[in-house]
């Protein structure tokens, strides 16, 4: 359950999310912008929901498709246009664009050029998480694709064994660019290979926020308290091609009966119905909205491009860690060498 | 100082460095409890437990990851070629990636083409990277402490037939700079770099080409990213000529970037062309004989810096 004080918010983050999609795409059709920008139209209720759950010191890792991750998790219109439009004051100053948006600073590891990626980099920040002793935990977003990369497998199973505050949320989107699960897994679920890793997995509706919203809680619970990992699989869907604008081969008549489900407008529905909010509400939050995103669009156009001088900075980090080697403990020379090199002694000298 | 063997130098820095940082943990296969409560043991699953030391470095901790052999790196390149390299860049400079890759390499092992090979010059052309590969017990350690404290991911490579050379390190906290040479002999016929393995056959070669009234400065490399281009140029300077020795096959290697620098930089300085020795263009082979004649041999050195001293 939704509480009503949250609903409001989960509808404009959703919203959000919807909106700024629909304007980059438009952009993109402008030639305002250029390069790929894979657009989480459909998906919304997918990370709206997980996010509603989510504190700003847990992590996310994300995807190609990570825009939507980003904002839910907290990010600004002004600094996510301003990246899509190559900008110094994006995000990542220009350097990482639509497939490496990221704002450490929420916890949001970025979004991946590689699929399947970020399954081992959520579990790194929720092993980071057990061994620092914080009741942080991390949150994997990835695709049905990425479920057929090797990281699928390895990540899942360590956070499994080491019991990591860990959620694995897997967006059964049905495509891997062109390529429809089935026809490349011969078993429909996801979900069902955490029986055989040894983790809860979960079929979530991924249309409706209020289903995600209650299985991510209920994850993240479990993941804060000691319990270990969770996969969860959320059927969804984009309602468009791979990439921004590179056109889409699918059946138009399966786009059409998904996007009958529309996660923004079931949810709107539900807040009217249930008087949790008014028509008129839901119409401001838009206008709001797309005000704040003419603005971003503004911001962006007049912010400067990166300045060249920039083209090898941010390579390395200049510090190293600072060391107070008053307090060191003297260390002695250990009687056991490590096991590699104990291997070696002795071998063809 | 006190005496103490490469590898046990490189559990000491480890130690110490967990000692003054409770952020510093060790993960890899088989690690037991080789650091205490330190240690994590993973299953063989480089490429998720090299991905998972990535995510834990930008999320608080200072992880040293080992893959027991550096051959089995090529199952977790993702991880370190496009995550920990490039976040930092890719993410504006709004992150770091603490983190330590140790990656033991190299041959005369009779280990054959999975666990012999000499992977330093791939990571050494990687943005982002810096890539470790000491030689001497005291390098080992004062390295090992650098790449720990160091807020960049760092390869260290330490050499398999090293580990239990034995040689003095400080009783008191030090380290090695990243990305300095080191002249461990000086002469003036002619400079060898090499690094690692590579300097025992080179200091071997030394002897005997001084009885044979050559006289042959050494310079270790000690890190292949950064190079140090002054310490070799300078060398280079006072001998006026360049050998190279490296376990990694020649093309596209540490020794053409050496090579290419000395063209650029320092082409008035050669008095005779420059010379690589290093394995031949094929995998490392089991026989031992085989091998002998695959990787360089104190002999090939011998016989490099002859025929460009004349």
């Amino acid at each position: 359950m939704i509480a009503k004080d949250q609903a409001l918010k989960v509808y404009q983050t959703m919203l959000s999310i919807r909106l700024f999609e629909c304007r980059v795409e438009q952009l993109l059709k402008d030639n305002r912008i250029y390069g790929p920008a894979h657009l989480y139209i459909g998906q919304e209720a997918v990370a709206t929901g997980v996010c509603a759950n989510l504190r700003s010191d847990d992590f996310i890792a994300s995807t190609h498709r990570g825009h939507g991750h980003l904002i839910a998790k907290g990010g600004q219109f002004n600094r996510m246009m301003a990246e899509l439009f190559a900008k110094s004051t994006g995000y990542c100053k220009g350097k990482g664009g639509s497939m490496h948006i990221a704002d450490t600073t929420l916890g949001m590891l970025g979004a991946n050029g590689i699929v399947g990626a970020g399954l081992s980099l959520a579990t790194g920040a929720g092993f980071s998480a057990k061994v620092r002793k914080t009741d942080q935990v991390g949150v994997c977003f990835f695709g049905d694709g990425a479920s057929n990369q090797g990281t699928f497998l390895e990540s899942i199973n360590i956070a499994a064994t080491m019991k990591l505050p860990v959620i694995y949320v897997c967006e059964n989107n049905v495509y891997g660019v062109n390529t429809k699960w089935l026809t490349v897994a011969n078993h429909p679920d996801i979900a069902d290979r955490a029986v055989g890793l040894g983790l809860p997995g979960k079929i979530v509706d991924g249309q409706d926020v209020t289903a995600v919203y209650e299985a991510s809680a209920e994850a993240i619970e479990r993941a804060r308290n000691g319990e270990g990992p969770t996969l969860l699989e959320c059927k969804t869907y984009r309602y468009r091609g791979h990439c921004g604008v590179w056109g889409d081969p699918r059946d138009p008549q399966e786009v059409a009966e998904w996007q009958e489900r529309d996660p923004i407008a079931m949810f709107a529905e539900k807040l009217v119905a249930e008087k949790m909010a008014t028509e008129s509400q839901l119409q401001d939050i838009e206008q709001m909205l797309e005000k704040q995103l003419d603005e971003a669009v503004k911001f962006a156009e007049n912010s400067p491009l990166p300045s060249i001088d920039e083209a090898t900075t941010d390579v390395y980090a200049e510090t190293t860690m600072k060391i107070d080697v008053s307090s060191q403990a003297k260390t002695e020379a250990t009687p056991e060498q490590d096991l590699i090199s104990k291997y070696w002694e002795g071998s063809n000298q | 100082m006190k005496q103490i063997n490469y590898a046990q130098a490189i559990s000491e820095a480890i130690m110490e460095e967990m000692n003054l940082d409770p952020t510093v943990v060790y993960m890899g296969e088989c690690v037991g409890d080789r650091y205490g409560d330190k240690s994590f043991e993973m299953p063989i699953s480089e490429s998720g437990f090299t991905g998972l030391g990535v995510g834990a470095a930008v999320s608080g901790l200072r992880p040293i990851v080992e893959i027991m052999f550096i051959d089995l790196v090529t199952v977790a390149m993702d991880p370190i070629v496009n995550q920990a390299a490039k976040m930092r860049y890719m993410f504006g400079g709004m992150t770091s990636v603490p983190m330590v890759i140790r990656a033991p390499f190299g041959g005369y092992v009779s280990m054959s083409a999975h666990h012999s090979q000499s992977l330093e010059s791939w990571f050494s052309s990687i943005p982002g990277l810096k890539v470790v590969v000491p030689s001497t017990p005291y390098d080992a350690k004062g390295l090992m402490k650098s790449a720990i404290r160091d807020n960049n991911p760092v390869i260290f490579s330490d050499h398999k037939r090293l580990g239990g050379l034995a040689g003095e390190v400080p009783e008191d906290d030090y380290t090695v700079p990243i990305g300095k040479a080191n002249v461990v002999r000086s002469g003036k016929d002619a400079t060898i770099v090499a690094y690692a393995f590579m300097i025992q056959k080179s200091l071997e070669a030394a002897e005997q080409l001084s009885q044979k009234g050559i006289d042959v400065e050494i310079v270790d490399l000690r890190t292949t990213l950064p190079i140090d281009e002054g310490t070799i140029l300078n060398s280079i300077a006072k001998t006026g000529r360049l050998i190279t020795v490296a376990e990694a096959c020649a093309p596209c290697s540490v020794a053409s970037e050496i090579a290419a620098i000395v063209m650029e930089k320092g082409f008035d300085l050669l008095k005779a062309p420059l010379r690589r020795v290093h394995a031949k263009f094929a995998p490392i082979p089991f026989a031992v004989n085989l091998e002998n004649q695959v990787l360089p041999q104190t002999e090939d050195i011998v016989k490099a810096v002859e025929d460009i001293v004349g």
